[in-house]
């Protein structure tokens, strides 16, 4: 085999699995925090990498609407929620985040759209949107199911990955779409061709895994996460409002889903279902960590991004076949060397 | 006709009358091939979810091994769509073998995961073969035919597909009332009860996901010959996630349940999809949207789903059968009884990490004896009950029972020797009623299979198990909530149930975790005689208990721990003025 093709694969897998690492870090987060296993992050993907797109392109994108239609749905449930003791403090902040937030960046984004804007003002509104809609999503739909088994959770997660991702078609169409890069810089090592897009890639990934890493190792609210995750009424009990919790975490999950999506866009062209795929591999990265790990989740996300690159050379037909059965010989090992824990479970 | 079958034949009358009902739309009859169909798969996954608690987002893939097995055999080889049958059952039955030894050992959310990645990774390979005709699948599928009869049309293939789901559901159901089902059904609440009783966890769970994967490929088979073609779409990760969404809005622990599901949901997606573009600008999958949401309220509102839902609605109770106690089952072999102590302890070690919970701990049991292990909490007791009866291996020292070496030996094992075990957090199956749960006790007592028992050939057996546990229950002063689910009974009560458990090993030793705590004044006296004629049974009894006037009263030695070191052993009356009990009790010489 080429040396130099062996090289340009790796170079590929790279800055396909270090998009895989972000997202099996944010899906570790997520399940970490609230055991949910965030099977929607791929509509995260591509809501971020489609608005930015549209956004690009001088529309106005759907998902601005979307937040304001989910803000108006957890107004109500708040307000339902909270009916025995309604104060005015308590309507006032239920309104402040559920309505004037996503009107506020639904006005925004109209002003902005249509406009020649720059390409940072695009994602910062395309992130705002789409993080709106990842806070929206934890209220309505896992902050009711918040003391129920992983199981359901999961199975709720599809079903908000299913409706997800209907409304992404009638966002944003059936033909896929391209972003403009963020940077056209370009420099040569050797054979290897570096664009400012691969560059920035790594970087947001590094600073992403060293950033969560800081967070939940030294700082009181990290800490305050994971007690969460391990014992929701004992968390309770010291005080850590679960519910912030489980709202910060999908914050943070749908922030990298949408950089992710941004990330891609201008490399690969995306479609409204692309994010399922894309988020199952950052999926098979993620159980490779243990759902636990967030540095084995990241090397594990090189290796498959890597596997993916050479499956996609040596065996294009059968790309999707050998990185999903990847997961096999992991589940193996895990299933070897996983310690019999008895759970308590329904 | 028994009270059992009398609804099922209805139900089947019915069904068999409707598509001779005249002037009916072919289009009916078509979706109701639709919900047979899709039944069959939700069946499978009552069983490995819903009763099992062992949840599969891949089904579909095993549709598409049954379809794709006869679509080549029988388009390629000219071979006839009854022999494909079996081969295509074998496909996707052997392919559950594999997947099923690779995924059902995992824990929790691992194999609901494992089962997406696999889902989607078949689903890809169906459409990339050549020889299963990539994207564009296989058409020219021959129709089933008996004799001159061809199942061309909709209504033909109607009464196969739905005599196979009338007796798959027969088949489920009988066996869910079984040895082999009470196994399965104890599979939700954790392995360790199970195991104690000498359940093979894994191979239950094997063979539920066997059974599911099978469902499953006779859907798929009936599926290639009613549709004549098979394409990867229908067998896809959506479709997977379709067949759960069947079963939890069914009610994912009743075997109707998945019938009842798939009506509503075919039925309500045949609506979705013809009237939601009427109502918006008829652009794309409108349908899912509803149906992601549906299944996010449904969750929300009414997690049990709505079969349970309708049953309880229902004026009449069906009465259950009393078991005919005049049944026996025979004792359970025990070996030729050893001189000498029965349970012998000798340097017992445990350490976690850092932690040794069980330091170097040596005591016996002698025969007709009862023996009670005390201590502050942490002491360290229940881990030597885990040791004893192998759910920890020991760090190190000999465990043995009679003189033979039961260190290291798995639950299943320790359990045949004879020794029997309660929990100090009850574990019970709580939707089973008392009697079911009582009779796993007697798990290894029974000897029919799986098989046998669908077929309903293990009555007899099954008769002698349930006559032997309802025997133990009055022995424990139970029989009035011999039918009331285990969940409903007071904590207490639920302690004496695990003891009914236990005796139905048949036992030569008996250990209890905690088992007076709980009981009012009059249940523990009842519960000391019980154990006192037990004893004079020829049975030993090994308790840990903090109430000390029932130990004292009870037991004949006392074993005292404290911080997992043995500092005490003798009469009630000696451990009564020991210095180091008083010590580890109150603190300080008191």
């Amino acid at each position: 085999m080429n040396t130099t093709i062996m090289l340009f694969l790796v170079q590929d897998g790279i800055t396909n699995g270090a998009i895989y690492a972000l997202l099996g870090l944010a899906l570790v987060l997520v399940f970490a925090v609230t055991r949910v296993i965030l099977i929607p992050q791929g509509e995260f993907v591509t809501f971020g990498a489609l608005t930015y797109a549209t956004l690009s392109a001088g529309n106005m994108p759907g998902t601005a609407q979307l937040a304001v239609a989910m803000g108006v749905v957890a107004f109500g449930l708040d307000l339902f929620g909270g009916r025995r003791s309604l104060h005015l403090r308590l309507v006032a902040r239920a309104f402040a985040i559920n309505i004037l937030l996503p009107v506020a960046i639904y006005a925004l984004t109209y002003w902005f759209a249509g406009k020649n804007t720059p390409i940072a003002v695009n994602i910062a509104l395309s992130l705002l949107i789409v993080a709106a809609i990842g806070l929206f999503l934890y209220r309505l739909v896992f902050q009711p199911l918040a003391h129920t088994s992983v199981l359901v959770l999961l199975i709720a997660s599809v079903g908000a990955h299913l409706a997800l991702q209907g409304l992404g078609l009638v966002f944003f169409g059936a033909e896929g779409q391209r972003g403009p890069t963020i940077s056209d810089a370009a420099f040569m090592v050797g054979p290897l061709r570096f664009t400012g897009q691969s560059i920035a890639v790594y970087a947001i990934t590094i600073a992403f895994i060293v950033g969560l890493w800081l967070f939940f190792g030294l700082t009181l609210y990290g800490k305050a996460l994971r007690a969460t995750a391990v014992n929701r009424l004992g968390a309770r009990l010291v005080g850590i409002r679960t519910t912030l919790s489980g709202q910060i975490a999908f914050l943070l999950a749908s922030v990298i889903g949408a950089l992710s999506g941004i990330l891609i866009v201008p490399i690969t062209t995306l479609y409204y279902d692309t994010g399922f795929l894309i988020g199952l591999k950052g999926f098979i990265a993620a159980i490779i960590g243990g759902l636990v790990s967030y540095p084995l989740t990241a090397v594990a996300a090189l290796v498959v991004g890597t596997v993916e690159a050479f499956s996609s050379f040596y065996a294009s037909n059968f790309k999707e076949v050998i990185v999903f059965t990847l997961i096999l010989p992991v589940l193996v090992l895990r299933s070897l060397a996983a310690p019999e824990v008895e759970e308590e479970k329904d | 006709m028994t009270q059992r079958l009398l609804p099922i034949s209805i139900f089947a009358a019915l069904m068999a009358v409707i598509p001779l009902i005249p002037g009916m739309p072919p289009f009916w009859i078509v979706l109701l091939n639709n919900i047979g169909l899709a039944a069959l798969v939700a069946m499978g996954l009552v069983l490995l979810t819903g009763v099992g608690g062992l949840t599969s987002f891949g089904q579909a893939a095993f549709c598409g091994f049954g379809a794709y097995t006869t679509a080549v055999l029988s388009t390629a080889y000219g071979m006839s769509p009854w022999l494909t049958l079996p081969l295509s059952l074998l496909v996707s039955g052997g392919a559950a073998v594999f997947l099923g030894l690779v995924t059902v050992r995992l824990s929790g959310h691992y194999l609901p995961l494992g089962t997406i990645a696999w889902g989607i990774g078949l689903f890809y390979l169906f459409s990339k073969l050549e020889f299963l005709g990539r994207n564009d699948g296989i058409t020219g599928i021959p129709p089933l035919s008996i004799g001159t009869l061809k199942m061309l049309d909709a209504g033909t293939i109607y009464y196969a597909i739905w005599i196979a789901v009338l007796i798959c559901a027969l088949l489920s159901m009988n066996l869910l009332d079984s040895r082999t089902g009470r196994a399965i059904r104890a599979l939700r609440r954790g392995h360790i009860a199970a195991e104690a009783f000498g359940v093979q966890t894994p191979r239950a769970k094997l063979l539920v996901f066997i059974y599911a994967a099978v469902l499953a490929g006779l859907s798929g088979w009936l599926y290639a010959h009613f549709q004549r073609a098979a394409n990867p779409t229908p067998f896809g990760a959506h479709a997977g996630i379709e067949y759960l969404f069947i079963a939890v809005v069914g009610g994912a622990g009743y075997v109707w349940g998945a019938v009842l599901g798939a009506g509503i949901v075919v039925i309500l997606k045949e609506i979705l999809q013809s009237y939601l573009p009427l109502l918006f600008r008829g652009e794309g999958q409108l349908e899912t949207i509803v149906f992601g949401i549906l299944l996010v309220l449904l969750l929300q509102l009414a997690p049990t789903g709505v079969w349970p839902w309708l049953m309880s609605r229902l004026p009449f109770k069906p009465a259950r059968k009393r078991p005919d106690t005049s049944l026996t089952l025979p004792a359970r072999d025990r070996p030729a009884a050893a001189p000498g102590a029965l349970l012998k302890i000798d340097n017992a070690r445990k350490q976690f990490g850092g932690v040794i919970a069980v330091n170097n701990v040596s005591f016996d049991v002698q025969p007709r004896e009862i023996v009670a292990l005390i201590g502050p909490n942490g002491a360290g007791k229940s881990t030597t009950f885990n040791l004893i009866t192998g759910v920890l291996t020991a760090t190190g020292g000999t465990i043995s029972m009679q003189g033979r070496n039961i260190d290291n030996a798995p639950p299943q094992e320790v359990v045949k020797l004879g020794i029997a075990r309660t929990f100090q957090h009850v574990k019970l199956v709580p939707d089973m009623s008392v009697l079911e749960n009582v009779a796993i006790g007697a798990h290894l007592r029974g000897h029919a299979g799986a098989i046998s028992s669908m077929l309903r050939l293990d009555r007899a057996d099954e008769a002698k198990l349930l006559a032997e546990a309802a025997r133990q229950i009055e022995r424990v002063g139970l029989i009035d909530q011999i039918d009331q689910p285990a969940g409903s009974l007071s904590l207490g009560q639920q302690r004496i149930v695990e003891i009914a458990r236990a005796l139905c090993v048949d036992p030569t030793l008996l250990l209890l975790d905690e088992p007076a705590a709980g009981l009012r004044h009059m249940e523990k006296q009842r519960l000391a005689a019980l154990l006192r004629q037990l004893r004079d049974g020829g049975m030993s009894v090994l308790l840990v208990e903090h109430d000390m006037g029932f130990v004292m009263d009870l037991a004949d030695r006392i074993v005292v721990l404290d911080f997992g070191t043995k500092i005490a052993e003798g009469t009630p009356d000696a451990i009564k003025t020991n210095p180091d009990v008083i010590k580890a009790y109150l603190g300080a010489v008191a």
